[in-house]
């Protein structure tokens, strides 16, 4: 397993130095929104023109971060470091509604398509919209703005890394064959097939009702010749991610089921080329009874806690019992958390991996970012 | 209050909450709890993958009913079955109990439900709510508990009905949403259990979903579960020297180190017990529903040891409420 002190050299801190994106991803709860705002500041005290673009952060966060409305411009935050850092909020709908203006033909079909109710629905309704979204604002920040270092927030779902596959998706959605054939009525061979669709269409028609179907068709027939320019920037986007200037960081908590997930996204990458390049695990239980392990779970083995345990058992009912019950419960935790970790810092190997202890208070302000910082970058004392 | 009574005020209950706070281990908590008081108990998972067959030791569930926690037993203990259900398989379901099976199987396989939900948004939580509609309305079990998908999809989810009606307002959907949305406004059919842990900002997100979900769904909430609160424990002091006393009084001599490990692992339960009261006091403040709070678990995973404890833990919470929580 690899242990902080092995790559305290390097370690994230050299991400934030070298990549110019970072892209946060796990499970939901597990601090990721904190954790890539922990990484941008890193960047600005490096030195680094940064800016994170963060999904759904708690409200006092987000009030930190000067993030009060909706805006999907980056917004700076003053402070006293070299560099600078910025942030943004993810607005999926205005990110979505630049993406079809950009491709449309001319800005009287963007304006039909945007005026389309279910154009509308889709960055509400369609899955994975929003995960797409977030990779494509990362694009354009990377692509078009000057800034060192991009540092992007996943949404906090299954689907996280669904945008993998965003290019495949989005053409099945927009190449759907029904609606293809309904947009080209009758020729040739899809005539016989042509028939189907209408079938199928008065079938939806009768469920949902005839506005619904008219609205969608609508929305086919405006986007028609715009497929191909969304596909090919799908494309470029999957090309940044799997760049060297792009480095994916888990987060996870020690708890076995978001251990499963992170193993989950780890594969996931994986299939797609792209490496874990960091482990970052917060709310970690300390090990007590070993001296400092502020620097990670303790290597408390099994049988430490089962020993604390009888003791504490045969102490039940004397002045001390209580004091031995209460190590007995957290070494059994942290003996736990330990076994599950190594396993994930195996999986993740060589990346580097730093654990972030409990902390005593939610962080939403800077002095709390600074505090995580702390174990992130090995400056704990 | 009767653990019977606290049960039978609704046949559905929906347990919503952020990630990260145990709702899935507060929907099977609840379910077993229910079961050791005699209700037969159906959990209906709609997100797949969550975890919940794990907490019974069981593996992966599917479309079809299983029994996760079998009754019986010195108490009379009623069945724990669960399923899950997906909107693809409630679609076809759902046209098929209307005339519809011969083009239902293309629409789903062709993907073509992607684009009718994204069409009319809400379909296909509106199939979902649906499906569990009729389940509750032929009573497939004493208590249907819901685990709700996680976080502000639950307010999407529920919104659905209401959502759907604006869009598509002729036709069996519209009828669906329709029913849908009456089952949700009535307060002796459904409620909604929150979940939150005793800290700074699940708790904010609790009191914001409840008012939400009142506000926006017109649904009725039910105690709110404040999930990993520390238990008391007698004893407990942070200060080596006072450790020491401890010891020599319980005449046991501590070993190099051990009385430093013992108090500071008092002092950090001590400084998260005091942070946790002030949640759960700052909790009773903003938000005037019962809590029903269970124990942190010293582990990291729940198995079927830790959920009777959990269960039991439960039974005890609904014990002491003063009254009915509607």
């Amino acid at each position: 397993m690899t242990t902080p002190a092995d790559v305290a050299a390097g370690g994230i801190g050299d991400l934030v130095r070298h990549r110019s994106i970072i892209v946060c991803c796990g499970s939901g709860g597990v601090g990721k929104t904190t954790t890539a705002a922990v990484v941008a500041l890193e960047g600005a005290r490096l030195g680094r023109k940064t800016v994170v673009v963060t999904i759904d952060p708690a409200k006092r966060l987000a009030d930190a971060l000067g993030l009060q409305g909706l805006t999907d411009t980056p917004s700076r935050i003053d402070g006293d470091w070299p560099g600078e850092l910025w942030a943004t909020m993810l607005d999926t709908k205005s990110t979505f509604d630049a993406l079809v203006m950009k491709h449309a033909g001319d800005p009287e079909q963007g304006e039909r398509i945007l005026g389309n109710r279910f154009y509308r629905n889709i960055s509400g309704a369609l899955s994975g919209t929003q995960e797409y979204m977030a990779m494509e604002k990362l694009y354009e920040l990377h692509d078009e703005t000057d800034f060192d270092l991009v540092v992007v927030d996943t949404p906090p779902t299954r689907h996280a890394l669904d945008f993998l596959d965003a290019p495949r998706r989005l053409s099945r959605f927009l190449d759907h064959r029904l609606f293809r054939l309904l947009i080209a009525p009758g020729r040739g061979l899809a005539k016989a097939v042509n028939v189907a669709a209408q079938t199928f269409l008065r079938t939806v028609s009768r469920v949902v009702g005839g506005e619904v179907v008219e609205d969608a068709v609508a929305f086919f027939q405006a986007f028609e010749g715009m497929e191909e320019g969304f596909r090919q920037r799908a494309a470029r986007v999957n090309e940044l991610l799997a760049a060297d200037g792009t480095g994916f960081v888990l987060v996870a908590s020690p708890r076995r089921d978001t251990v499963d997930e992170a193993h989950y996204f780890a594969d996931r990458l994986h299939e797609a080329d792209i490496s874990v390049q960091g482990l970052i695990v917060n709310r970690v239980h300390p090990a007590f009874g070993l001296g400092d392990r502020a620097d990670g779970p303790g290597a408390i083995t099994a049988a430490t806690a089962a020993g604390t345990a009888r003791r504490a058992e045969s102490l039940a009912d004397t002045p001390i019992g209580g004091l031995y019950r209460n190590l007995a419960d957290f070494q059994a935790v942290a003996g736990r958390e330990h076994a599950h970790l190594a396993g994930l810092a195996d999986t993740v190997a060589p990346a580097p991996v730093v654990w972030v202890p409990f902390l005593s208070s939610d962080v939403h302000d800077l002095t709390g970012l600074d505090e995580i910082a702390a174990h992130v970058f090995l400056r704990a004392g | 209050m009767d653990t019977e009574q606290f049960f039978a005020a609704s046949r559905l209950v929906i347990v919503a909450g952020k990630g990260g706070v145990g709702k899935t281990t507060v929907s099977a908590t609840l379910a077993r709890a229910a079961a050791l008081a005699g209700l037969s108990t159906l959990i209906v998972e709609v997100e797949g993958k969550s975890g919940l067959a794990a907490v019974f030791g069981q593996g992966e569930l599917g479309y079809d009913e299983v029994v996760l926690a079998a009754g019986g037993g010195p108490d009379g203990a009623a069945d724990v079955r669960a399923r899950t259900l997906t909107a693809d398989a409630a679609l076809l379901e759902y046209l098929r109990d209307h005339g519809l099976s011969r083009v239902s199987k293309r629409l789903v396989s062709s993907g073509a439900l992607d684009v009718v939900a994204t069409a009319a948004p809400g379909i296909k939580d509106i199939l979902l709510l649906g499906k569990v509609k009729q389940l509750v309305r032929e009573e497939v079990a004493d208590l249907i508990v819901l685990d709700a998908p996680a976080a502000g999809h639950a307010i999407t989810f529920l919104q659905s009905a209401r959502t759907l009606l604006d869009t598509v307002n002729v036709g069996p959907i519209n009828a669906q949403a329709r029913d849908v949305l009456s089952l949700l406004e009535d307060h002796r059919m459904c409620q909604v259990v929150l979940v939150t842990i005793p800290e700074e900002t699940p708790v904010n997100e609790a009191v914001e979903t409840a008012f939400s979900l009142e506000d926006r769904v017109g649904i009725g909430l039910g105690p709110i579960v404040v999930n990993g609160v520390y238990p008391a424990l007698d004893g407990l002091v942070a200060d080596p020297a006072a450790v020491e006393a401890a010891a020599a009084s319980a005449d046991v001599s501590l070993r190099a180190g051990e009385a430093q490990a013992l108090a500071d692992a008092a002092a950090f339960r001590l400084d998260r017990a005091a942070l946790q009261a002030e949640q759960v006091g700052r909790l009773e403040e903003r938000l005037p529903l019962p809590q029903l709070r269970l124990p942190f678990v010293f582990t990291t995973e729940i198995g079927p040891h830790e959920l009777d404890e959990l269960a039991h833990a439960m039974l005890a919470e609904i014990g002491d409420l003063a009254e009915l929580p509607l």
